[in-house]
This record gives structure tokens, sequence and C-alpha cells, in this order.
């Protein structure tokens, strides 16, 4: 249901400064920040000093805008969208645009995650920019002595009715001391929206095809010496004993120091660093779980299921139980912190989705006070829900430390691989009761793997709390997508010391949803209805029902195809949004299942980049192809059986759909979340495919383990 | 320790390195050319790939060595100053990048692809074994089909 977009105001307040600089508070969310200080009129207010709740944009006499984002850039684009609120609503220029990562603060909202980003910064990004350019026009409506009214605002620059141009740079100092602006500083409405909304370039696209753009590795930090952890073969496995004498012998070694997941050496290069690691002499303790392998977890997950209640008399049943193999995150750019701790103060480099606990994290383990730790945020090469975590940062500094000289940690591929973090295996257990051809209860039993807790596990090592891992709001299942009648769940969990869990896009919607949307299309078999008919019927929400026939329609469900390939289609709803994802695939070759084309419909209320959000729908495709047709972890007697992404199965352009395509929902409502939405959507669709392709009903996932 | 004499992005360069160190290594942390990317270092994920004489390598399993004499491009030495590879050109033009991590090595892979096949079908795209994890494969593909047409217009 669209809702006309809100008209709640922000507080925005002008820094003194000698160039003009506005800023607007950021709490944990928009409603939130906007409640804070209701007595106070808003661009009255002159605050001294900048605020560290703050999202704060300065205009330099160069004519730079800068906003430092309490935000990271991982791949997503949120750089690219806030850049565009601004280009909005100051009338600049893109490319006068700089969002730089902004350090660790002491407090305030500084988390990337649970596709939040957009949707906490859409209002007071835009608040921020209109009031800064109801300061520029008013200062140059006094310098040339005429109205404000009469004056435009285009290309980093305001013009006279004359054709005289002033540039905001050449006006910013006289903007930092306007209190009261002659023209107005509300935001624009919709319709006159003309960077929001259109689809647009990375603003860091230039950087990245060149080479330019840096990653923590690629800092050049003085001193800081590439360094690596040797790391026991098992899960949690434990230091007996180290003989380094041959390593500390070799060329460019400069330090071997023992830290909680091993033994790292600090040495001239990565090169020297791996070869003085593999002549390390180690004695390893197996970790707790060495007893344990796939079978056993997956046993023990089926009997955590809690049971299904009595179904309602005189209904049929369709049930289904789903598993799902553990999947590491393997972004791109493998771990990688840069550390400088000396004995009263510590400085580090990497890319953090929580940089404000990490701080705390990092001072605690190298017993410091937070205020007297810097933590730089830089982009990170990937994240997935990896960066929510910092192991990395700890590990680092805890060797610089010890070694008493900054380092430039990174953990190998093999370390990202059989130590890094995991979506949790679970197991599932659905019914759907129906009877007279309608569903009329509908329950899910599920349990997932979680990390038992003693104090000293992998959670003291970094971990995200609990609190910001998942996403806000009640799971999508609680309510229920479709007219199903009575809808329940449950979950059990099957708790194991030491195994490495973390957030994984779309969190526990990526298997419950997942798994769901399955047994949807079994029911629909079982009601001898067609998928996108049933669901048609079914769904409660309208704005849903659209992305469904706008996925069918323009990926023309039903088409004949030749023996062997089939579509598949699938819904999600999350986060203020929701998306339809149809999938066709080629079984021809039963070893070699291909996703051939892959069509999405999503409403996420105002795309802010429509360009950005079809990468986002076209990332989640290629993660419900992995992670349904070949990429998962195995644990063989408490160690990850993978170690590179020649085991590790994620997708690559073999597998990847030769025809992708998005379709994007008109929308006047504020943004919803994206980042996340489509996975279960994705994977779903493929799922419900290869069944149509093959006649089967897929059951555990990756399907080729 | 030996001395390696190369060509790296059109200047020659020595450097002091063991002989099998390899040659991403030999870039990263004793050159500072940072584009070459490391994702695996067992010449797998190919975040790395750059060209030895024009034909596509992955750094981290070649050792130095194997480069004396011989011309190293990178990432940075792809475009011709300011104006970019059709590749990069059309990389930018399709919006390709999302983290941006391995898109040197897709870059580096599309650009001798295209070297040694001018207008490759869906077939030849799919060979390319260069991960990206983000995803970008569809926009990958029309990247390098949109270069190929560019290159086969100028010429």
């Amino acid at each position: 249901m669209a809702r006309p977009l809100s008209r709640r105001r922000f507080m925005v307040y002008s820094l003194a400064a000698s160039t003009l600089t506005v800023a607007a508070p950021l709490g944990c969310d928009s409603s939130s920040a906007a409640d804070a200080e209701p007595a106070r009129a808003a661009s009255d207010v002159l605050v001294t000093g900048t605020d560290e709740e703050m999202l704060v944009l300065q205009v330099t006499a160069a004519n730079r805008v800068v906003v430092r984002l309490p935000r990271v850039e991982v791949g997503q684009g949120v750089t690219t969208a806030v850049a565009m609120m601004i280009a909005e609503e100051l009338d600049a220029r893109l490319g006068d645009i700089d969002i730089p990562l902004a350090d660790a603060r002491a407090r305030g909202n500084q988390y990337t995650g649970g596709s939040s980003s957009v949707r906490s910064l859409y209002g007071p990004a835009r608040e921020l920019a209109a009031l800064a350019r109801a300061k520029l026009v008013t200062a140059a409506a006094r310098r040339w002595g005429l109205p404000g009214w009469t004056l435009r605002t285009r290309d980093t620059k305001v013009f006279a009715p004359d054709g005289r141009s002033a540039t905001f740079g050449s006006l910013t100092a006289s903007a930092a001391r306007i209190t009261r602006t002659t023209v107005s500083s509300r935001p624009k409405p919709v319709s006159r929206h003309r960077v929001i909304g259109t689809p647009t370039t990375r603003i860091d696209a230039r950087d990245i095809v060149t080479g330019k753009a840096k990653y923590a590795g690629d800092l050049a930090v003085a001193g800081a010496k590439p360094t690596v952890v040797a790391r026991p073969p098992t899960l949690g496995g434990t230091l007996v004993s180290v003989d380094d004498r041959a390593a500390r012998a070799m060329p460019g070694v400069h330090a071997v120091v023992k830290v909680p997941g091993g033994v790292a050496v600090v040495a001239d290069s990565f090169h020297h660093a791996f070869r003085a690691r593999d002549a390390l002499r180690i004695t390893w303790a197996p970790g707790p779980l060495a007893s344990l392998s796939d079978a056993a977890i997956r046993s023990r997950l089926r009997a955590a299921v809690p049971r299904l209640g009595t179904p309602p008399s005189g209904s049929a049943q369709t049930e289904g139980e789903f598993e799902f193999a553990f999947v590491g995150h393997a972004p791109m750019e493998v771990l990688t912190a840069v550390a400088d701790v000396r004995a009263d103060r510590a400085e580090i480099w990497f890319s953090s989705q929580t940089p404000m606990d990490a701080r705390e994290a990092v001072a605690s383990a190298v017993g410091l006070s937070a205020a007297k730790v810097k933590v730089h945020v830089l982009r990170g090469g990937g994240s997935f829900g990896r960066r929510l975590n910092h192991d990395a940062a700890i590990e680092a500094a805890l060797i610089s430390k010890a070694a008493r000289r900054p380092v430039k940690l990174m953990w190998s591929r093999a370390d990202d691989v059989r130590h890094g973090r995991m979506r949790p295996a679970s197991h599932h257990r659905i019914r759907a009761s129906h009877a007279r051809g309608r569903v009329v209860a509908f329950t899910h039993a599920t349990a997932s793997v979680s990390e038992a807790y003693d104090g000293k596990g992998l959670s003291a090592q970094g971990g995200a709390r609990a609190l910001v891992a998942r996403a806000q709001g009640p799971l999508p299942s609680d309510s229920g997508l479709y007219n199903f009648g009575r809808v329940d769940g449950d979950s059990g969990s099957v708790e194991l010391p030491a195994i490495p869990l973390g957030p994984w896009r779309s969190v526990d919607s990526g298997t419950m949803r997942t798994a769901e949307e399955i047994l949807v299309d079994e029911v629909a078999r079982a009601l001898h209805k067609d998928p996108v008919a049933f669901r048609r019927t079914t769904l409660r929400s309208k704005t849903l029902r659209a992305v469904l026939n706008k996925a069918a329609s323009a990926g023309h469900w039903g088409r004949a195809l030749p023996a062997g390939q089939a579509q598949g289609i699938a819904v999600h709803e999350e986060y203020g949004s929701c998306v339809a994802c149809l999938a066709e695939i080629d079984v021809t070759d039963p070893k070699a299942p291909r996703v051939t084309r892959v069509v999405m419909a999503a409403d996420v209320g105002t795309a802010v980049n429509p360009r950005g959000l079809e990468a986002q729908l076209m990332g989640t495709a290629v993660d419900g192809i992995s992670t349904v047709l070949t990429a998962g972890l195995h644990i063989d007697r408490g160690a990850v059986r993978e170690s590179s992404y020649a085991d590790f199965r994620y997708a690559r352009q073999r597998d990847a759909p030769l025809h992708f395509e998005a379709h994007l929902m008109p929308s006047r409502r504020e943004p919803g979340g994206a980042g996340e939405l489509g996975v279960p959507a994705a994977a779903a669709a493929v799922a419900n495919a290869y069944a149509r392709a093959t006649g089967t009903r897929p059951r555990r996932f990756p399907l080729d383990f | 320790m030996p001395s390696h004499s190369f060509v790296l992005n059109g200047e020659q360069v020595t450097v002091d390195a063991p002989d099998d160190m390899p040659l991403l290594w030999v870039l990263r942390d004793l050159l500072n050319v940072t584009g070459p990317k490391y994702g695996c270092g067992v010449g797998v994920c190919r975040a790395c790939t750059s060209h030895l004489d024009g034909a596509e390598i992955q750094p981290c399993v070649v050792p130095v060595a194997d480069c004396a004499g011989r011309a190293v491009t990178t990432i940075e030495g792809l475009a011709d100053g300011d104006t970019l590879h059709p590749v990069q050109q059309a990389w930018l033009d399709r919006d390709v990048a999302q983290c941006g991590f391995c898109q040197p090595g897709q870059i580096m892979a599309a650009a001798a692809l295209l070297t040694r096949t001018p207008q490759p079908t869906d077939a030849d795209i799919d060979r390319i074994e260069n991960v990206c994890r983000c995803g970008t494969y569809s926009r990958i593909r029309e990247a390098i089909k949109k270069a190929a047409e560019q290159t086969a217009q100028r010429d």
C-alpha cells in the first residue's frame, strides 16, 4: 500500500565553523532522531563543535561538498546513494561530492546492517543538504542585493537572473554566518526529484576500474609489516607447543608471537610471512568439536526441531523437511587489518560494519580506554555480514602489542574458509494443512546451530553483539505472507562450542523463507494449482501480488520450454520491501544445472539509485544460485573440509544467468531496505525451477554437495 | 638476494627478491602496486589477474624469476594515460563493479580474452574463471560484449 512520503522533519543544525557546516542527528533509526528534541525549531540553533551523533555536511572553499559517512561501503553502493541524496537537495554536481567513511565514533548510530542504511539516512541527508542550499542562496542574495527567491541553484553554483553565478565554495564562508534563511530549507517534493530515482553510476567506479580504490591491505601505513597467523586444523583447536627457531632464522622475519587464534608471523612481505608460518613446528590440541562431523550435526539438528502440533481435523497434509549446510561469507577481500598499538594509544585501519563495537573490543583486548583507540573505517571488498564481526582487528591489535610494532594482518583464504564465520546449518519441518482446496494451517518448526557461550568463545574474540546482528522487527514468517489460516512456528537449537557463526546476508530468512517458498510450490501442486496463480490468490499484500505479477509477466511465466528446462518462482517480503523472482533452469546435464535466466521484480518504495538496486538484486540472485546448487561447507571431525573457492563452490560466470533483468515498481513511499531482500526469493525460485525441471523434491542444500 | 629486472606498466624495474617469490607479493609488498589483489594465493579466484607479455597470468602463482626481461601489465597500466582501455570504459558504462575487489582481475581477464578472441561468444565468456562474490557476472558479460562491439567499430 503506497503511503504518502512522510512529512516528518529532522532537526538540522549549523555548526560553528569558518565554512558552511551543517549537521543532522542520526539516532538508532530515523524516527527516534526526529523525536529527540521536539521543542527545538529546525535550523535556528547554533551548535559549537561537531556532534558525534550527527551526519555532518561541509562545503569547502575549494567547492567540494564533504559528508563524512558513519556507515561502511562494502559494495552495496551506500556512498553513491548518499551522494545522490545530497546532490538532489543541494543542486550540486555528483562529482563535487565526497563521501569519506567516518572513523569510529563514541556514540550514535554507526551500524551498517539489517538493510538499514538508506532507510536511516534518507531523511537526515536530504534535510541537511536542503538547509545548506538555503544558506548558500541566502548568502548569494545578500552579496548581490537580490531577493533570494529570484536565485537558482545548479551544478554546485548559485545563479542570478542576470546570469551572474557564484560557486558554493565562494559562498561558504558567508553562508556559515547566516542564521536565518530567506528561502525555504525544506527538501524538494518528490515530483521535483531529478537525481533520486535516476539510474546513476557508482561514484567510485572509475577508481575501481583503474585499480586506485584502496582496501585495508593496500594501505602503506608506516612500518606496518605483513603478518599472517598459523591456525589450528580444527575449529577452536589450541596451541600445545611451538618450535619457532627455524621460522625466526628465516630471512625477512621480524617477529613470531602467540595469539589466541594461533601463532603470528610478522615479516617483510607476505611471501616471507607465509614461508615462515609454514616453517613453524606446532603441536595443536584438537578443538571441542573434534569428534563431530556433518552427519552427526544433521541428526542432532533433526532431533532438535520441535514437534509439529496436531493438524486441524479433517485436513490433508503437505509436509517437507529441509536441510541447509553451513555457508561461508567468503568476501573477495579476506579479513585484513592494520594495527599500530603503543603503550598509551592504538590506531586500527580496517573495514567494519560495527566500528564502535570494534573500538570498545580492541580497547579492552589491549588494555586501553576506548578514548585512546582510533578506528579508521575503510571500504571493504564485500561483506555479506562478515564485517559485522571484528575478529581480525582484535587479532591485529594483539599482535601489534606483542610484537611492539605496527602490523598489517591478513587472513589467508584458507583461514577465511576454515576459520571464518558461517551461516548456521539448519533443519526445517514445514507442514501445510489443507481442506476443500484451501490451506487452513501452516506450521514451520526449525532448529539451527548456535554458538555455545562459555565466556571465552568466539564472541569474546570479536563477535558482533547479538542485538545488532539481527534485522529489527518480527521475522517475516511470524505473521505469514499468505492467507494460510492458522500460522505458527517454533524453533530449537543445537549449541556447539567454538563454532564460528555470523549473520549472513538475509540472516534467518535465507533458510526459513526459502524452505517455506519451496513448500508453497508443493502445496500448489497438491492442490493442482499453478504456482503463480496459487500465490496470487493467497498472498495477503497487494504490493507483493503486484511484484509477483510483474515478475511473471516480464519473465513470461508458463512459456514453453524444452524437456529438462523449467521455470520456478518465489516471493519474499522484509525490511519494508518486497520482491518476486522468476528463475529458469536447464538441467539437461543433471551434473551441471545452469540457471539461464532470472527476472526479478521489487517494490522497495523510493529506489534512490535504481542502477545500484538492480546490482543488489543481481547479487542476491547469484547468492540464491550458489547456496541452492553448489556452495556449502562440510564439517569433518571438527574441521571445515573446504579451503578455497576451488572447493567452496560459489558461482562463476558459467553458473550465472545468461540473462538477468530487474523491474522496480514505481513508488513514492520512503525507501525500504534492499541489500538482503532478494536472497530468499532467488534461492527458492532456483529450487522450485529445479524441482519442476527434474520432477524431484529438493530437500538438502546445496544440492550438489 | 637475486635481482630481477622486468618491464612493469611500461617502466623498467629491478627488484631484489627470492627467485620463487610470487610476482603478486613482489608487486604489492616491494613495488607498492596494489591493483592486483590477493584472494586465494593458489591461482583459483584470479583476483590478481594481470598480463605477462600481453597474456593472462595469475601473479600469485608466477615466480618473479619467470618475469625476468618480460613485460608485466597490471590494472594500473591498462589505460593509455587518462584514456581508459575499451574494457575499462565498458565497465564504467555498464557500472559493473560492486565492492570492486575482484574487478581489476576481471577487467584484465576480459582484456586478455578480447585480445585472443575479439568477438567472444557466451561460451567463451563462460570460460572466465574469475570469482566475483558480489555476483556482478551479468554486467561483466554485457560489458565484455560492449567492449568487443566498440573495438570492432573502431578497427
